[in-house]
């Protein structure tokens, strides 16, 4: 084992950092927004919404997200590439660049793996606290503001903690896009460098700490949330 | 359109539907050795944080901790070089060639590692739902520790460990695609020869999409219906 290419290639890791976070950041807040519509529209009364949520679930959970970031950069961006129009629009340096396809291919992906787990939570609010609010003249929305989504989130923070985990392993992909995340820095300086384990095993220690850091907010969270306990 | 359908399907089914099909058993050949793996990996493990002393409990730990925080496709990069230098190593060793390291057994191997930490969680958790009695009742009879595992914790862990088994073989199915990554042969590899052959890069991805889809709904069928005949058994609430 040896580290002393740390030091000229130190500032790679970090600029991969950025880019692993910002993906982090940008499918999370996306991804969490679409699993709310859908875990609402798993629970409508509208047949057809119903459906069309279920549908999404299963196709999103039924590929492999590696073959979803491929239809999307190569699939759908070679179409993009065929239309002159969207080539000479100011889209085109987001639509080039691999980054935004794999924020909607993570967006999307949470969208069907949470909004599975939010339509458990939304279904383990009890029914009372519900019709407590509505007896009070709550309007629908309302309730869904300040009683449902609230009480939801909170019975699930356990679960969207190891959701959260789960989409930080999920930007690792991105490297395979030629995006340039921490794990696709790690295997540019595997190219120039020669060695093999040094950068793979750096990289593996930044997720360690980086699911480690996850793990401890959301713990932080859940202390927040006072809980009266029987004993 | 309809010529646009008659084209997409020509050059999907009839010119490349053979090749597909093939990486299809591939990938589901990876999957179910690595499942298997997993499962034995997942069983010694679980037993290791149920049973074992300090030293080997904290190392239990530590596996199912590191491989569920980390990447898959990070741990399958560095378990397949490290796999193939480790094996060369040894050969070495003994004054013989390196040799290439088979793709398949390297695939199943490096999948059934990381899926094994999942499976020992699962297994840990199934084996914790068995009331402690029956274990103390075989314990009563004399049975060893081997005859408990056999006759009483393996059969009544099945039930609460099916669902997430299940679930185990559905990520498996979708992790075997990271395999093509680094550059063995199953069914997304071949599909990026053939999108790259072609040139139709969305047809193929959506057409091996729609096949994935396929595996990962049959294989949800066919589990229901085992935990159906597992329920049947299973003491009514």
């Amino acid at each position: 084992m040896r580290f002393e290419w740390m030091s000229s290639y130190g500032q790679f890791f970090i600029d991969g950092l950025t880019i692993t976070l910002e993906l982090l950041l940008c499918s999370g807040v996306l991804g969490f927004l679409l699993a709310l519509a859908v875990g609402f529209g798993r629970l409508s009364r509208q047949p057809f919404i119903a459906w069309l949520s279920l549908s999404f679930t299963n196709l999103i959970r039924g590929t492999p997200l590696l073959v979803q970031i491929y239809v999307l950069y190569y699939g759908v961006g070679s179409l993009f590439v065929s239309f002159p129009a969207v080539r000479d629009s100011f889209l085109w340096p987001y639509l080039r660049d691999g980054f935004w396809y794999v924020v909607v291919a993570l967006a999307l992906s949470v969208g069907g793996y949470v909004g599975e787990v939010i339509k458990g939570g939304l279904r383990a609010v009890p029914k009372g606290e519900l019709e407590a609010a509505r007896a009070l003249g709550m309007p629908p929305f309302m309730t869904v503001r300040r009683i449902w989504l609230p009480r939801a989130i909170q019975i699930l923070l356990p679960s969207l903690a190891g959701e959260s985990v789960l989409l930080l392993k999920s930007t690792a992909l991105a490297s395979t896009v030629a995006v340039m995340d921490v794990l696709g820095a790690a295997n540019l300086v595997r190219a120039q460098t020669l060695r093999t384990y040094e950068p793979l095993l750096s990289v593996a220690l930044i997720y360690l700490v980086l699911a480690w850091l996850i793990e401890r907010v959301f713990r932080k969270l859940e202390r927040r949330i006072p809980v009266r306990s029987a004993i | 359109m309809l010529a646009w359908i008659q084209h997409a399907f020509e050059m999907v089914v009839n010119e490349w539907g053979w090749a597909l099909l093939r990486g299809a058993l591939v990938t589901i050949q990876i999957s179910f050795g690595a499942f298997v793996v997993g499962l034995l990996i997942g069983l010694v493990v679980a037993m290791a944080k149920l049973s074992g002393n300090a030293p080997v409990k904290k190392l239990a730990n530590a596996y199912t901790t590191v491989c569920r925080a980390v990447p898959e496709l990070l741990l399958i990069l560095l378990l397949y070089y490290a796999g193939s230098d480790a094996i060369n190593a040894v050969l070495r060793l003994f004054d013989m060639a390196p040799v290439d390291l088979n793709g398949f057994v390297a695939a199943v191997t490096v999948l059934g590692v990381v899926q094994g930490a999942y499976a020992a969680e699962i297994i840990r958790g199934a084996v914790q739902a068995i009331p402690y009695g029956h274990i103390e009742a075989s314990k009563a009879f004399g049975c060893g520790r081997w005859l408990t595992l056999r006759r009483v914790i393996l059969p009544e862990m099945m039930p609460y460990a099916l669902a997430g088994l299940a679930n185990l073989w559905m990520v498996l199915i979708k992790d075997s695609a990271l395999i093509s990554v680094v550059g063995y042969n199953e069914l997304l590899f071949t599909t990026k020869q053939a999108a790259g052959s072609t040139r139709q890069y969305l047809l193929f991805y959506m057409a091996v999409a729609a096949i994935y889809l396929l595996v990962t709904l049959l294989s949800n069928a066919v589990f229901v219906r085992f935990e159906r005949s597992f329920r049947r058994w299973m003491p009514a609430h």
